[in-house]
């Protein structure tokens, strides 16, 4: 089944390696880019997102608030937090979230199975078990 | 009083730079990924200097132009992270890590935006290891690009001092033939809150 993803990152180094990335991971999942969170939460709400991933270390609003903010209308949508700021403190409080965290530099590894899991979430949810 | 705050004595110089080496073999694996190229470390130094000294320590055996992406961070104590290439090598370092698909002026119109990624990348990770084995937090800047001499990426900010703790490592990709360093700056209220937090760590490991 095909999957909308959100990709929320200032830097577009980082969304063309996550673009890279999904090109060999997912490639018939549609990939939406928002460059902050203004742009993360716009999307979220114009469009059905089934998934996003999410910088942390970004202007104005970082990535673990724009997560919480999320959380207040969608309690159960698969996120995880990308970033190479990898201190104990911010994992935790990105597992408070109900989130993931990925390290940078993104690993296929990494994101695969972030993104099966998602699926099988999703799969789930939409069954109702 | 001075004195005391601007020396290290020899174990906090060791524990600090075996620290600083976690977070830099950290930062290392991090570029390797990043370019599919080995990174070679050099043993980290560690000394307080000046401003000037520092400017030089990383001049020597380069061009005097350089590129930096640097990050302030903030915590139980502060200072600048920064991410040192000579400028002639960065568009080369852009390349590879963007790879070899992107035409010429890609790299070009990237250059700016990949060279800060890349130093939030490295940079983030060494400074995060540093917080977690110290098991303190701290919060990163967002990073800046800046092009100029030694004198000028360790330029003192309003009100700040000429010493600085002034840590760093060479690191060196072979198959690129490229060199640059990781240093670190703190100043001397920093120096102190550190020194009493190196302290600490090093009655812990040796309980």
């Amino acid at each position: 089944m095909n999957h909308k993803v959100l990709v929320v990152d200032d830097s577009r180094l980082a969304r063309l390696v996550m673009a890279s990335a999904f090109r060999r991971l997912r490639p018939d999942w549609d990939l939406m880019e928002a460059t902050c969170a203004d742009e993360a939460l716009s999307a979220i709400k114009s469009a059905a997102v089934d998934i996003a991933l999410i910088d942390f270390n970004m202007p104005v609003v970082d990535g673990l608030e724009l997560v919480a903010r999320i959380r207040t209308t969608a309690p159960e949508m698969p996120i995880a937090v990308v970033s190479a700021n990898l201190q104990d403190e911010i994992i935790a409080r990105t597992r408070e979230l109900n989130a993931a965290f990925i390290a940078k530099p993104l690993t296929d590894e990494a994101l695969g199975a972030f993104l099966s899991g998602a699926a099988l979430r999703l799969k789930k949810a939409k069954h109702g078990t | 009083m001075e004195l005391d705050v601007a020396e290290l004595t020899d174990i906090e110089r060791d524990a600090f730079a075996e620290i600083a080496n976690l977070g830099v073999s950290r930062a290392a694996t991090s570029l390797r990924q990043m370019l599919g190229a080995q990174v070679t470390l050099s043993v980290p130094a560690v000394n307080i200097v000046t401003r000037d000294t520092a400017a030089r320590l990383v001049e020597r055996g380069n061009s005097a132009k350089l590129v930096a992406v640097q990050q302030a961070f903030e915590g139980p104590f502060s200072g600048r992270a920064l991410l040192i290439f000579p400028e002639a090598q960065s568009l080369e370092l852009v390349r590879s890590i963007v790879g070899a698909e992107q035409s010429l002026e890609d790299v070009i119109d990237l250059e700016h935006e990949a060279l800060a990624e890349t130093g939030n990348v490295i940079l983030n990770a060494c400074l995060a290891t540093i917080a977690n084995v110290l098991q303190k937090s701290m919060r990163m800047s967002l990073p800046t690009v800046i092009r100029g001499d030694g004198a000028m990426l360790f330029a003192a900010p309003p009100g700040g001092g000429d010493l600085v703790l002034f840590l760093y490592i060479d690191f060196t990709i072979k198959s690129r033939d490229m060199r640059g360093f990781i240093a670190l700056l703190m100043d001397l209220p920093s120096i102190a809150a550190l020194k009493a937090i190196v302290r600490d760590f090093i009655e812990t490991v040796q309980k």
